[in-house]
């Protein structure tokens, strides 16, 4: 593998502060990304994939890594809306950026993407350590390097996995022991996406998002056709889309519940009451905010486990509904919506509602099986009287 | 089953019925100098009599009052305890929203996420009476805080329990002594042939009408005539029934013969179908058995076996010899001979007093919650025997001074008799006594003698009473105070330092777990959310709160996950000393939490049988949540001169874990001299998706 050269080049690049562009709940796509790296010649290395993002509407910060002036956030507001990590044999970042500063600014909401070569530093290991994705030693035949999911973790995902035959070992030492990772346990490319819907691309190799391997053509090994591109530039493209929220970005708004037959909202419903509920879900298209249709959105009605858990039918246009009644339990309850799609942000609505008992003068006034107990006591009290007025009158 | 604790306003009442005895024994001495005073403005003796009378209880009552106010005056106008928060909560809502809003009352700010209808679940007479007044009062034009209604309802509660039996059942727990009581005093009177109409009558209507009134009490409800408390009142009920039915036969057959055999079968026949309904309604279910609290009054050690969180409550316990002398003085010396002097004239009315002293004596000795109910009965018994012994001594001395002036002694003695209405007994004492024998020499030195020594008693009496009560039972446990290095008062105002940090800095959806001791006072005061408090409804959700208190750190948290906890409480008394704190109470949480979930066991938090904070405690000890949560931070504090940093002054040992660390909780809020401690319960990792290794603990009630 073609060692890149290391040119140190000090550039001052005035801080972007747009920040009317910048991230928001109503326009999900990222627009200000700091890019970091070892040497500013990957620019020129890799500018098919820089130049796809920017033709998108980026505006990219090119900083060396251990530029003293970069920074994420001044004034306690973040400059950045994503950041991505060119620099996998950075020791020491540069400015006020250190490991704990990006793991705040991906809890905070930011994406982040990192790629690593055949080496990776410590910080770039704990960076990656702390969003579930363990490196393996040795590099493997994409040139790069494979790593680990930690199982503990199933927020994290492989985009790319190895082959089945693949192994993961260094190739250039002789191999001793079997190797740990073998197979499709081997993740090449992995995704984050944190429950805070913050997202974070980890690949193992710098080289895939070159130029040349952009441009290279490709042949399958035991295969005759030769595809005169490889697929980099789409797979990364796509990636990238997702990283940066333009695509799989879901939004719920306009939750409401009701009775059937009313349209307030009440502040406590009342045990076995009939209501309505409903909310919109929309997609992020890129641009714009599409109706997402789905049929496997569910709503629970929840107190401390759910007591009802219903599909919700939608409209094809966003809306979402259904109608159940309420059980016949009462205590706090909420309706929850846990909608957690593959590839797409999760929603996590929850909304408290107390659920009462009977008033006292909500239960049934004449019972039927009742009617013995009402004719005893009236009459006791016919003959009450009768027996007055015997007693009285007749001497 | 909870509607005891709920109701246990006991401890705000206690300085009324403490005050009252040292006015009682006090009172014979006041007649005796007012008479001289009343004879020269030449008064008719029944008119005497009634200004005296009038003019004493109108004094019992004032001085009970006052009594009162030794609190205001120490401290300031607030609510005591933690029961009374619920109270003064209730009535505010009772007053905002009206009566059938808090009849229908569902608060879901209180058991989350169960909530609790609270309109059936309490004994809404202290609420009412206290809402009366206010409604009286801003009726005149008053304007009254609410606070301030709810400190003189407690006071009517005293002076209205004469009111009536329904009273009573609406506004304490404790009627259940009483429907005891009076089948056992009927019982008494039925054996011992003192049986009259008058008895029938006015048992059958007390029953019957108070039943009926009973069960109007949301609740209350059917447990009148399905709990085994109240058997005991029904089967007197019947038997008088029967009784009377045999008496009006053999008025009829005028056989005795004929009698004797119709008598065999009936009572035969009645015990028998008594003996099958109550076999048959036990076995149902119908008749409920009888719950745990009345068990443990039966047999001390049973709440301790059987029901720790009975057990756990301190006015549950067994009470203490020292605890009797403290409150009695020497009332526990005059009580013995009190009855005694009853007993000399046995009328039914001495007879009920007889027993309702014995019978509550005895229940006082089995929980100390329930010396209050023991107080009347002590106080008066005792006022007998002081009235008694005094009148007999001034009867020796006036005898011998002037013996012709018997009437005029006569007059005085009725008039000091009647101080506290029950000069049937002491009347009978003077008649039977008569003029004492004047043969015996000294007689009159030692009389006099003997009456200093009474008087000077009595003022001691007076003058412990008082002290009692301004130190004992006039400190509000929410304000702590101590003496300073200097003897200066030192005030701990933590705990609304706490509650109002509670108010001001969480969001108004919060919830805040803590021991259920603090529950009332945290919605009381800090207005949010709380999952367990005073009224122990809901066992298991106790022993919820109770494991996740014993459980190591990230146990605990998936449980206060479940439970939607954003916030922990806990009171700690390591830097002022104070020893009520969560750690001294944290056995009980262990065995609650663990009689409900075998995981947590005793054992594992004591060595050798020995429960300890310092180096040698049990492991699970040092890292279970509640001993984290106290000591967090504490290992870097002195908290003693020439002792070593993490010196618990509460228990008087150096803590053994200093190096606390916290993963899912952080500090919020310590107050000034760390006997709150709040913690916030942080979100979930934002980059894992399970706490690293644990799977989750499905905790479901």
């Amino acid at each position: 593998m073609a060692r890149l050269s290391l040119i140190v080049l000090i550039t001052i690049i005035p801080f972007i502060s747009t920040l009317c562009s910048s991230f928001s709940p109503e326009n999900p796509t990222d627009r200000r990304i700091l890019v970091l790296l070892d040497d500013l010649a990957l620019q020129s290395s890799h500018s098919l994939y820089f130049s796809s993002l920017q033709s998108r509407g980026y505006a990219l910060d090119f900083k060396l890594a251990d530029d003293s002036k970069i920074g994420l956030q001044r004034y306690g507001q973040y400059l950045y809306d994503g950041l991505i990590l060119f620099c996998p044999s950075i020791d020491r970042f540069g400015g006020s950026i250190d490991s704990a500063a990006i793991v705040d600014f991906v809890d905070s909401g930011h994406d982040l993407i990192i790629a690593v070569d055949n080496s990776a530093s410590e910080r770039i290991r704990e960076i990656a350590t702390e969003c579930g994705v363990d490196f393996d030693d040795a590099p493997v035949l994409f040139q790069g390097m494979g790593h680990s999911l930690n199982p503990a973790n199933s927020l994290v995902l492989k985009a790319l996995s190895a082959s089945s035959s693949a192994y993961s070992a260094n190739p250039k030492t002789k191999l001793s022991n079997p190797p740990s990772l073998t197979g499709s346990a081997i993740s090449l490319v992995s995704v984050v996406q944190a429950r805070n819907n913050a997202r974070v691309l980890i690949a193992g190799s710098l080289s895939m998002f070159s130029n040349r391997f952009f441009r290279s053509g490709v042949q399958k090994a035991g295969s005759s056709i030769k595809h005169a591109k490889s697929g980099n530039e789409q797979f990364l493209t796509e990636l990238s889309k997702w990283v940066f929220h333009e695509r799989g970005h879901l939004k719920a708004v306009n939750v409401r519940h009701h009775k059937v037959g009313e349209t307030d909202e009440p502040a406590m419903y009342r045990i076995n009451d009939d209501l309505e509920y409903a909310v919109e879900i929309y997609e992020w298209s890129g641009k714009s905010w599409e109706p997402y249709v789905a049929n496997d959105v569910q709503v629970q009605f929840y107190m401390m486990s759910p007591y009802v858990l219903k599909t919700l039918s939608t409209d094809q246009k966003g809306l979402y509904f259904t109608a159940f009644k309420v059980p016949d339990v009462y205590g706090v309850f909420q309706f929850k919506v846990e909608y957690q799609q593959l590839g797409y942000t999760s929603l996590s609505l929850s909304k408290q509602i107390p659920v009462r008992p009977f008033r006292h003068n909500e239960y049934e006034r004449f019972l039927t099986a009742a009617f013995p107990y009402y004719g005893a006591s009236f009459s006791m009290m016919a003959g009450f009287f009768i027996f007055t007025f015997a007693y009285l009158y007749n001497k | 089953m909870g509607g005891k604790t709920e109701a246990a306003n006991g401890p705000t009442k206690s300085p009324a019925a403490a005050a009252k005895p040292d006015l009682l024994p006090a009172s014979p001495t006041l007649p005796s100098l007012l008479s001289d005073h009343l004879k020269s403005l030449k008064l008719k003796t029944k008119q005497q009599e009634l200004l005296i009378r009038v003019s004493l209880l109108g004094l019992v009552y004032v001085l009970a009052f006052v009594t009162r106010l030794f609190s205001v005056l120490r401290y300031e106008s607030m609510i005591h305890e933690f029961d009374p928060y619920f109270n003064y909560r209730t009535t505010l809502f009772l007053t905002e929203k009206g009566f059938y809003e808090f009849w229908n009352w569902f608060d879901y700010e209180s058991w989350y996420p169960l909530g609790r209808i609270v309109g059936g679940t309490l004994y809404p007479g202290l609420m009412l009476t206290a809402a009366l007044i206010y409604w009286t009062l801003r009726f005149l034009r008053f304007a009254v805080h609410i606070r301030e209604a709810v400190n003189t309802g407690s006071l009517a509660w005293a002076l209205g329990s004469a009111f009536g039996y329904f009273y009573m059942v609406s506004a304490w727990g404790g009627y259940v002594f009483i429907i005891n009581l009076l089948p056992l005093y009927v019982l008494v009177l039925l054996i011992t042939g003192r049986y009259s109409m008058r008895l029938y009558v006015a048992y059958n209507c007390m029953y019957v009408l108070g039943m009926l009134l009973a069960m109007q009490i949301r609740f209350v409800g059917f447990q009148h005539v399905q709990s085994g408390e109240h058997m005991a009142a029904m089967g007197v009920f019947f038997l008088m029934q029967v009784f009377y039915f045999l008496d009006w036969v053999k008025h009829l057959l005028n056989d005795s013969k004929l009698f004797q055999a119709f008598l065999r079968i009936t009572v035969t026949t009645a015990v028998g179908v008594g003996a099958v309904a109550l076999g048959v309604g036990t076995a149902s279910g119908y008749i409920s058995p009888w719950t745990g609290r009345f068990y443990s009054l039966l047999d001390p050690t049973y709440a301790k076996d059987h029901i720790p969180i009975i057990a756990s409550v301190s006015e549950h316990q067994p009470t203490a010899w020292s605890s009797f002398m403290f409150d009695f003085h020497i009332l526990l010396f005059l009580f013995p001979a009190g009855l005694y002097f009853c007993f000399k004239r046995l009328s039914d009315a001495t007879i009920f007093i007889v027993m309702y002293g014995l019978t509550s004596m005895y229940f006082a000795g089995v929980m100390v919650r329930l010396i209050l109910v023991a107080t009347p009965a002590v106080c008066l018994i005792s006022a007998i025997a002081v009235s008694a012994t005094v009148k007999n001594l001034t009867l020796l001395v006036r005898a011998k001074s002037k013996v012709a002036n018997s009437g005029a002694g006569k007059g005085a003695s009725s008039g000091k008799a009647s101080s506290k209405s029950k000069n049937f007994c002491t009347d009978g004492i003077f008649d039977k006594q008569g003029l004492p024998d004047q043969s015996m020499p000294f007689q009159r030195n030692g009389a006099i003698a003997l009456l200093v020594g009474a008087f000077y008693l009595l003022s001691r009496y007076a003058t412990h009473c008082t002290w009692v009560t301004s130190e004992a039972y006039s400190s509000p446990s929410i304000v702590l105070a101590a003496r300073g290095a200097h003897g200066n008062r030192v005030i701990f105002d933590d705990y609304r330092e706490a509650y109002f940090w509670l108010r001001q800095n969480t969001p108004p959806d919060a919830k805040v777990m803590s021991w259920w001791d603090y529950g009332y006072q945290i919605t009381a005061m800090g207005n949010r959310t709380v999952i367990v408090d005073n009224n122990t409804w809901n066992n298991t959700h106790i022993a919820t709160v109770g494991r996740a208190m014993s459980s190591y750190e990230d146990e605990a948290y998936d449980i206060m996950r479940s439970l939607d906890v954003d916030y922990v409480l806990v009171v700690f008394g390591g830097v002022t000393g104070y020893s009520s704190d969560d750690i001294n109470k944290f056995l009980w949480m262990v065995r609650i939490g663990g009689g409900v979930f075998p995981v947590i066991k005793e054992p594992d938090y004591l060595v050798n049988g020995e429960y300890r904070v310092d180096k040698g405690a049990a492991p699970k000890m040092l890292n279970c949540l509640m001993y984290k949560l106290s000591y967090y931070r504490f290992g870097e504090l002195t908290t003693e001169y020439g002792k070593p940093s993490g010196y618990d002054r509460a228990r008087g040992v150096e803590i053994g874990n200093k190096d606390v660390k916290l993963e899912y909780l952080e500090e919020a809020f310590t107050t000034s001299n760390w006997i709150v401690r709040i913690y916030k319960v942080k979100p979930p990792n934002n980059r894992w998706s399970t706490a690293a290794g644990h799977c989750c603990v499905q905790v479901q009630d």
